[in-house]
């Protein structure tokens, strides 16, 4: 009769003491040498492991090597030597952002600012915007018509931010000796929106006019595409749930409130998790190839902030060790909104992105 | 009740149609008014009467376009970029989704983890312009002068596309993949004859989201790609604006068409091949964005 203390140890009758179970010293020895069978099985499958090979050396080099970069943000600026051999520089650079209370921590907090006013617009109206497209294209019954709809809108999607952005700058340039201004320009003065003057000088040299612009062109560009997720979602509510709805004597906006809606509420909730996520990531892209001089007021965003003191372009020889503690409290807060945005969705409605 | 029922669904109806129709026009016309401007006379251009159809209809915008060798240049760097750059970042992402969609992958979580964090943290433009910088020096170094390599082979990567992949390959049953292995496949075979087949459609969607963040670079292009000759298309139309809308450079111009003419020809020269492939590339477009849920 063996008898048994736990179930690491078993009974020697022999000696009339525990001594440790096989299992357990299989259990041992395995963890002694975790790392050889570790190897045993890589190189028992070495052809999965190479495959992996490229994908990690391409993410190495140029996705995590680049964060070493960002070790800069603590060391002294410094464009001959690599980040490891510059002088260490504690807090110096984010202090001189946060409370330097010169031209260069001003321009900083309004690039902050604005980059907040920007996503947040984005969010408010860039949002919506393409769930109220869905549901208008699921009025048009007849497919041919719908897909007609649904091909002009997605069209601005297929060019590229260059093209979007030349496009857009043409269209409100401003007028000079020779040569008349933009058609919305234009269309904006004979409606007597603006005088003659500012429409005159062109609407993306004016401070007042770059978010508007950013916005409008943003859903112009995006708002058919992005709708194409949400109406998936909505044709695939069932016709019997409308049926039954209307039996009830539920009207148009009772349907919208207890059918629709319930039913494509976590494509929704999937959908501003994402853009939360992004919400600090503005494209600086657009912004870089937008803004002008005149329109830093308004237009001016942490990358791009980033852009013209990293990389040389503004006062003088570049500061990458400033630009990078600039982009570095960005991507810091945009990572803490994906992680926070992600885990509330987790809690209210079990759908997560990652 | 009946009748309420009836008029509120009569409203929505005709609220739906109009919106829809007023945004499907806004979205139509910039295009419309781009071709317009680009072949209307150098006049009407210039003092903006052209609004929906063109005036004095004049090709010389075009002619002056197509006669630019830098164009066709920067379009053939463009191809190579997109083709080349495709090419590079599918072989990395389905043999890395591959692996990655296997349980018996040791590590397996870390590596997931290692292609997500990239997603939630990135190092910013600074720093990966110094990462660049480097990168260029060792390309150079061991011989490769070309700056349109270091554009294919550094950027463009993304963590989501990978995701993608690997979900595809989760999906496919184990059953087929362990009797490709009772009949002998190699790990090689299996992934070529047996999971790039039943995924063909999200390999499509993948391929399409490289090539197109492919064609549309310009950032990068811009600032690592010093040679004018190896310049791609994007940077060309946008150093084009920058060129023809300075007013001090444009003084002495005397064609027949107006300098913002060539400016349109070139946006509408880069939109229509696109246009032209749109027809067949539109249902893995719409396709991808249904690939939403995204599991760790």
């Amino acid at each position: 009769m063996k008898e048994r203390a736990a179930d690491f140890l078993e009974f020697d009758k022999d000696r009339g003491a525990y001594r440790i179970s096989p299992e357990q010293a299989v259990r041992d020895d395995v963890e002694k040498h975790y790392w050889l069978h570790v190897g045993r099985t890589i190189a028992k499958d070495w052809r999965l492991y190479l495959m992996l090979v490229p994908m990690l050396l391409v993410f190495l080099f140029w996705r995590y090597f680049p964060m070493y970069e960002l070790l800069g943000c603590f060391k002294v600026s410094d464009n001959v030597l690599p980040v490891s051999e510059q002088l260490f520089s504690g807090f110096s650079y984010f202090k001189r952002l946060l409370l330097g209370g010169d031209t260069v921590s001003t321009e900083f907090w309004r690039a902050m600012r604005n980059t907040f006013i920007l996503s947040f617009y984005g969010l408010c109206f860039g949002f919506p915007i393409p769930i109220i497209l869905a549901l208008f294209f699921n009025e048009i019954k007849s497919d041919a018509a719908r897909s007609v709809y649904q091909v002009l809108t997605y069209l601005p999607k297929f060019m590229s931010t260059v093209v979007m952005t030349s496009l857009v700058t043409m269209l409100v340039k401003q007028g000079s000796l020779t040569t008349g201004m933009g058609i919305v320009n234009q269309a904006l003065e004979g409606l007597g929106l603006i005088s003659h003057d500012v429409a005159n000088a062109g609407l993306l040299n004016n401070p007042a006019f770059f978010r508007s612009i950013y916005q409008i062109s943003g859903i112009w560009e995006t708002a058919g595409y992005d709708s194409i997720v949400f109406f998936a979602a909505i044709i695939a509510v069932s016709p019997t749930s409308y049926e039954a709805a209307q039996i009830d004597g539920a009207d148009k906006w009772a349907q919208m409130r207890y059918v629709v809606l319930p039913s494509i509420l976590s494509t929704i909730v999937i959908m501003l998790i994402t853009r939360i996520g992004s919400l600090l990531n503005i494209g600086y892209e657009k912004v870089l190839l937008l803004y002008n001089t005149n329109t830093y007021v308004t237009a001016d965003v942490v990358s791009t902030f980033a852009n013209r003191y990293g990389m040389g372009s503004a006062a003088g020889a570049a500061q990458p060790g400033l630009a990078a503690a600039a982009e570095m409290m960005n991507n810091v807060v945009g990572m803490l909104l994906v992680i926070g945005a992600n885990t509330i969705a987790r809690k209210a409605s079990n759908t997560s992105l990652y | 009740m009946k009748r309420k029922l009836e008029i509120s669904e009569l409203i929505f109806k005709i609220l739906s149609y109009t919106l829809l129709t007023i945004f499907a026009l806004a979205c139509l016309y910039p295009f419309v008014y781009a071709v317009a401007s680009a072949i209307s006379g150098r006049s009407a251009v210039e003092y903006g009467r052209v609004v929906l159809l063109p005036i004095d209809v004049q090709f010389e915008a075009f002619a002056r376009m197509f006669g630019d060798n830098m164009f066709w240049n920067a379009y053939s760097n463009t191809l190579f970029i997109t083709l080349y750059g495709t090419l590079w970042a599918m072989f990395t992402a389905i043999l890395g989704a591959y692996a990655l969609s296997k349980p018996r992958l040791l590590f397996r979580k870390a590596f997931n983890f290692f292609l997500v964090f990239t997603m939630w943290f990135a190092a910013g433009i600074v720093p990966q312009y110094l990462n660049y910088l480097a990168t260029q020096k060792v390309f150079n170094a061991v011989g490769i002068m070309d700056d349109k390599w270091l554009v294919v082979i550094a950027m463009g990567m993304a963590a989501m596309n990978i995701i993608l992949l690997r979900n595809a390959f989760e999906g496919v049953p184990s059953e087929v993949e362990e009797a490709a292995i009772v009949d002998g496949a190699t790990e090689m075979q299996v992934l070529t004859n047996v999971f790039i087949p039943m995924s063909k459609s999200t390999i499509a969607t993948v391929a399409l989201f490289f090539a197109i963040s492919r064609w549309n670079g310009y950032f990068w292009a811009r600032q690592m790609i010093s040679n004018q000759n190896e310049h791609p298309l994007q940077v060309f139309i946008r150093l084009r604006l920058e060129e023809f809308t300075d007013p001090d450079r444009m003084t002495g111009w005397n064609y027949p068409y107006a300098s913002d003419s060539v400016i349109y020809a070139l946006i509408v020269c880069s939109i229509v091949p696109i246009l032209v492939i749109y027809p067949f590339i539109q249902k893995y477009f719409a396709k991808g964005t249904n690939v939403g849920g995204v599991k760790e």
